[in-house]
């Protein structure tokens, strides 16, 4: 949705820590991005490309893990996996699935020098 | 440099808010909250051969938009602090925000004073509809940014007088997409649905629908020249989102607005 906005979030999370560590450069970065989270990962990427050019990220390898999406489907009173945010229960079709997980958007470890 | 928090905005302008060296992007604020000093390294694979850099890894476990939720809380705590209740105004460009802000303030004239924060990627035209009101407004132009975030509206809040229990609005960017996910401090987000717009755009851009408690129903004087089906429309924002209310309002001919004032006095 706002991957430029997101990429430049992560580069200040990464600018803050390197800071903090004295890190001279960080080569790396670990996401964790929820399937239900509206994020466009490709775009995601492009953008973070662009925004570390001249940081203390540039060229840092991006590794992406997809969280899965669940929600608790109030008719079932089961946790049922979801693939959009819209799905109907797969158990039962009912609409009234409440998400639980899946919206993560977090930086989880750097790599750094 | 900002004095505030030593901030140093590159495209984004905000009415009153200077900055003397705009190429300063030095992000380090002095508030407490915003620094999060838990990450530490672990399990290092240092190579001690000479000429390597010895590289490892940290764990910091941060939400990406972490920073924008601590100016958040800030913003706030400095509305509690004053009783102010905010409310962040979402919708398409188009939806009748403005005119619907100016028909508001106007009716709660002598009742409460209301202040107003306008997004834009630019101009200052929204501004001026609003201070033509006698309501105090401040622009802020995002430039390239498609939406408002919690820095730009603290920013802009120390701009305007907000006394005790007053009203502020936040117009945010016309964009039903980025806006949802960028926590500004307020209250509630309520967004706004023209019904010259399709009945179906709470499930073409369902984040924003369920990131809004109230929806209102807006331009409800040209139903009868259109062939929008109202049912449709809210039977699809609940869909999104089963605990949206909705508020059928014209701010051209004042149809509703009773409903929408009385459910702001009711939270107020």
């Amino acid at each position: 949705m706002h991957e430029m906005s997101l990429a430049e979030g992560i580069l200040q999370l990464l600018e803050d820590a390197a800071r903090r560590e004295n890190a001279r450069r960080v080569s790396a970065v670990f996401l964790e991005i929820g399937q239900l989270a509206s994020v466009e990962v490709e775009s995601l990427r492009f953008c973070f490309d662009a925004v570390v050019k001249d940081s203390i990220a540039e060229g840092a390898r991006l590794e992406i893990v997809e969280a899965p999406g669940t929600g608790w489907c109030l008719d079932c009173s089961q946790s049922v996996p979801m693939s959009d945010k819209l799905s109907a229960c797969p158990r039962c079709g009912s609409f009234r699935v409440q998400v639980t997980g899946g919206t993560e958007m977090r930086v989880k470890e750097l790599e750094i020098e | 440099m900002c004095t505030t928090c030593g901030c140093g905005h590159d495209e984004t302008k905000i009415e009153g808010h200077a900055h003397e060296h705009g190429h300063d992007h030095d992000h380090e604020h002095g508030h407490d909250g915003h620094h999060h000093h838990h990450g530490h390294a672990y399990a290092p694979r240092r190579s001690h051969a000479p000429g390597m850099t010895p590289a490892r890894m940290l764990k910091i476990e941060q939400d990406i938009l972490s920073k924008n939720d601590a100016y958040a809380r800030e913003n706030r705590a400095f509305l509690a602090d004053r009783r102010v209740f905010a409310l962040n105004l979402v919708s398409s460009p188009g939806s009748g925000k403005t005119t619907l802000l100016c028909k508001t303030i106007e009716m709660l004239k002598g009742q409460c004073a209301v202040a107003v924060i306008e997004g834009d990627q630019q101009t200052s035209n929204d501004a001026e509809r609003i201070r033509a009101t006698g309501a105090p407004a401040v622009q802020i132009n995002t430039g390239k940014g498609c939406h408002l975030d919690a820095h730009m509206v603290g920013h802009a809040m120390q701009q305007l007088s907000l006394p005790e229990r007053s009203l502020l609005m936040i117009e945010n960017v016309g964009n039903l997409v980025c806006p949802a996910a960028f926590d500004l401090g307020e209250a509630h987000k309520v967004v706004i649905l023209s019904v010259t717009e399709g009945e179906d755009k709470p499930l073409k851009y369902p984040d924003m629908f369920r990131a809004a408690d109230l929806m209102l129903l807006n331009k409800c004087d040209l139903l009868p020249h259109l062939r929008f089906d109202v049912d449709q429309a809210i039977e699809a924002a609940r869909r999104v989102n089963p605990a949206i209310q909705v508020i059928r309002v014209s701010a051209t001919t004042g149809e509703g607005m009773g409903d929408w004032l009385a459910w702001l006095q009711a939270r107020r």
